[in-house]
């Protein structure tokens, strides 16, 4: 093989065309497949998602200013692949979950240990390939050394109402030296469940990836089993899901950027804040009649209206919310006990952002420019007009405002969604099933989720792969904490709001 | 922040009225209680939650109950930070196998009396996820459980519907 150089997705894909998902397929050998990781570490392209599927490895790519995206195949040999993290970091923890899940060995990974597999599992996952070693249930943290050091272990059961994970951090007085992260306590073999399962039991497991993004979730589930089946949602519907997206979207930035507050102890912010989201889920409840909108956006569709009366009570919400999280917004910017808590705490640098193409509002507030519903629109956003909130600060106080601003923005686009709707049907007839693929990729409150999967020609699930936009961001929250004192580590916490149950699948 | 507060206190209190404590709870509980309902706890209740495995939709709607609306702790439900000061032990997911041993370890540090909420479809049957090589079971396969709250989520106010039964008939 000759030597790889580092390589752009665009130079692969030229006079290639995309399928009806946007994405570019294209199989490749060794050399390409490290060339382009390489790529990624240089900033030529984004990885988007890693997966394996029977005998192939395979990458999304991203270059957003060329409006490309690219999946990238490249064979098994002998059960191996190059590893991508090797030259890319932010590949590292996928690659530890493919090798733990597949038994499909990422030559070069730099780190061997494992990541969902604790050892406990009493019977393989099904995907594991036959001859593949089990994992070992012995985990090394990554030793720190010097004086004074000592270590916080925290975890996987937290002290509040929280998901479980484990935060070891090594400590010189109230300075955290170093945090390091380990999860996986959720894992639910989401990806084992959904092969052979129909389209709609799939989409309810789909839509429990991460109960807090559920509805985008189902929504990009929807996009991937449409695009493979080349199948058209009704107008209406797709109006419905981005009303649904956005008052989810709505209902997460307002309760972060109470709960924020909360974690600088100024408690009557976080009141506010969460009187303002029940307030929001008791209109979506109203509405859609489920609190939280789960499986009411399905392939094909959507599985509830909105009435004349629910669009007036979502018209009389925003102008509520308008009033209440302006009053909070005040507040936050003239409160200085407040600031001295988030600004300059937590930084991310932009070049880390950049790096490990973390979406949502960690990247924005760290200046990577990317939103996928302005970048690769879908759906309702194609003829949608809103501007990106962007900040350079990359704090925790930068995060705080990127999500204050996408509170406004929501508000607007419902606005506008509403305006746009029209009588219609909220389903479309299922095409005829055939072997075929797709991909989607939807921006969730926290950031970008990929979903793809692959159809037989009885429309059951063959493959079924999402990254969610933790993935990319839980290794920068790492980063964030270093130099900051212990007691701060709720605050960035909070600001990041990761997923752990959709990092953990 | 003056602004704010003054608001607050014109406005009056977003709080609901109490409601019945949910009449499936007060079955299952008499039913599993049964004499240890004498014990002295006064009419308040220490709650550690464990997430055992869930997709993170019921830790929203259990945040939810304590927000000004719900208002739980005017019932004597408080969320405590460590199993040693709790009371109840609140579970929700598919017990995940990666969390089992957590669970178990959480449920043995609490003191004696204590009970057992399983919260949620998956912490009662596993729901969607029912089958996987990644789940252990159904809470009360690992744990005793002495009270399901059903739904998927379920809403905040059945869930303090499904508390206030437990608040009761341990107190009666």
């Amino acid at each position: 093989m000759k030597r790889p150089v580092p390589t752009a997705a665009a130079a692969l894909a030229t006079k290639l065309r995309a399928g009806p998902d946007g994405f570019i397929r294209l199989q490749i050998d060794e050399r390409d497949w490290i060339g382009l990781a390489m790529g990624c570490a240089q900033g030529l392209q984004d990885l988007l998602a890693l997966w394996v599927d029977d005998d192939a490895a395979h990458m999304g790519l991203g270059v957003p200013a060329l409006k490309l995206r690219i999946i990238v195949s490249v064979p098994l040999k002998r059960g191996s692949f190059p590893s991508v993290a090797k030259n890319h970091p932010a590949a590292c923890r996928l690659e530890r979950s493919i090798r733990d899940l597949h038994g499909v060995e990422p030559k070069g990974l730099p780190d061997q240990r494992n990541w969902m597999d604790h050892g406990k599992w009493p019977s393989p996952p099904p995907s594991l390939k036959k001859d593949a070693a089990r994992r070992d249930a012995a985990y090394a943290f990554l030793a720190t050394e010097g004086e004074g050091l000592h270590q916080i272990a925290v975890g996987p059961v937290h002290a509040g109402i929280i998901e479980p994970g484990h935060f070891r951090f090594s400590v010189n007085g109230e300075a955290v030296v170093r945090l390091e992260e380990r999860f996986g306590y959720t894992h639910k073999g989401i990806a084992a469940l959904c092969k052979g399962a129909d389209i709609a039991t799939a989409a309810r497991i789909a839509a429990r990836i991460s109960g807090d993004s559920t509805v985008a979730y189902s929504y990009a589930y929807a996009l991937a089993i449409e695009a493979a089946l080349k199948w058209r949602p009704p107008p209406r519907a797709i109006l419905l899901r981005g009303i649904m997206a956005e008052i989810e979207r709505l209902s997460h930035h307002v309760n972060d950027v109470g709960a924020i507050c909360n974690d600088a102890s100024v408690v009557v912010l976080h009141a506010h804040c969460t009187l303002l989201r029940e307030d929001i889920l008791r209109t979506a409840n109203q509405c859609f009649g489920h609190r939280m909108m789960m499986d009411r956006i399905v392939p094909g569709g959507v599985a509830a209206d909105l009435s004349a009366a629910g669009a007036e009570a979502i018209q009389a919400l925003l102008a509520r919310c308008a009033t209440n999280f302006e009053a909070v917004v005040r507040v936050y910017d003239e409160a200085p006990s407040l600031q001295d808590r988030t600004v300059s705490t937590g930084n991310v640098s932009a070049e880390l952002a950049r790096r490990f193409g973390a979406g949502g509002h960690v990247g924005r507030a760290s200046g990577r420019a990317f939103d996928t519903r302005l970048n690769f629109p879908y759906g309702p956003y194609e003829a949608l007009d809103f501007a990106m909130a962007l900040h350079a600060g990359g704090d925790v106080d930068a995060r705080v405002w990127v999500r204050i601003e996408e509170v406004r923005s929501s508000m607007a686009l419902i606005r506008q969604m509403l305006k746009l709707l029209v009588p219609g049907p909220l389903m479309s007839v299922m095409p005829r099933a055939r072997a075929s693929e797709g991909a989607a990729m939807v921006e969730g409150f926290r950031g970008d989720i990929f979903v793809t999967v692959r159809l037989d020609d009885r429309a059951r699930l063959v493959n079924f792969y999402a990254r969610d936009p933790s993935c990319f961001q839980w290794p920068l929250l790492e980063a964030a904490i270093e130099g900051n004192i212990v007691a701060d580590f709720p605050l960035c916490n909070k600001s990041f709001n990761c997923s752990y149950s959709g990092h953990d699948m | 922040m003056r602004s704010l507060l003054f608001k607050s206190l014109l406005e009056g209190s977003a709080v609901i009225a109490p409601p019945q404590p949910g009449s499936a709870a007060v079955t299952e509980l008499a039913e599993a209680l049964g004499q240890q309902a004498h014990a002295r706890l006064g009419r308040s209740l220490a709650i550690r939650e464990v997430d055992a495995g869930s997709c993170n939709g019921c830790e929203l709607e259990i945040h939810a109950i304590n927000n000004p609306v719900y208002d739980a702790e005017r019932f004597g439900l408080k969320f405590v930070a460590s199993p040693r000061h709790a009371d109840v032990l609140l579970v929700t997911g598919p017990v995940t196998w990666n969390m089992r041993q957590a669970l178990e370890r959480t449920y043995a540090a609490m003191p004696s009396p204590k009970w057992v909420v399983a919260l949620g479809d998956c912490a009662a049957n596993c729901g969607v996820f029912t089958g996987s090589y990644a789940c252990a079971g159904a809470v009360k396969d690992i744990i005793p459980v002495d009270l399901h709250i059903g739904g998927c989520p379920p809403p905040p106010l059945e869930i303090l519907k499904g508390l206030l039964a437990l608040v009761n008939e341990m107190t009666k």
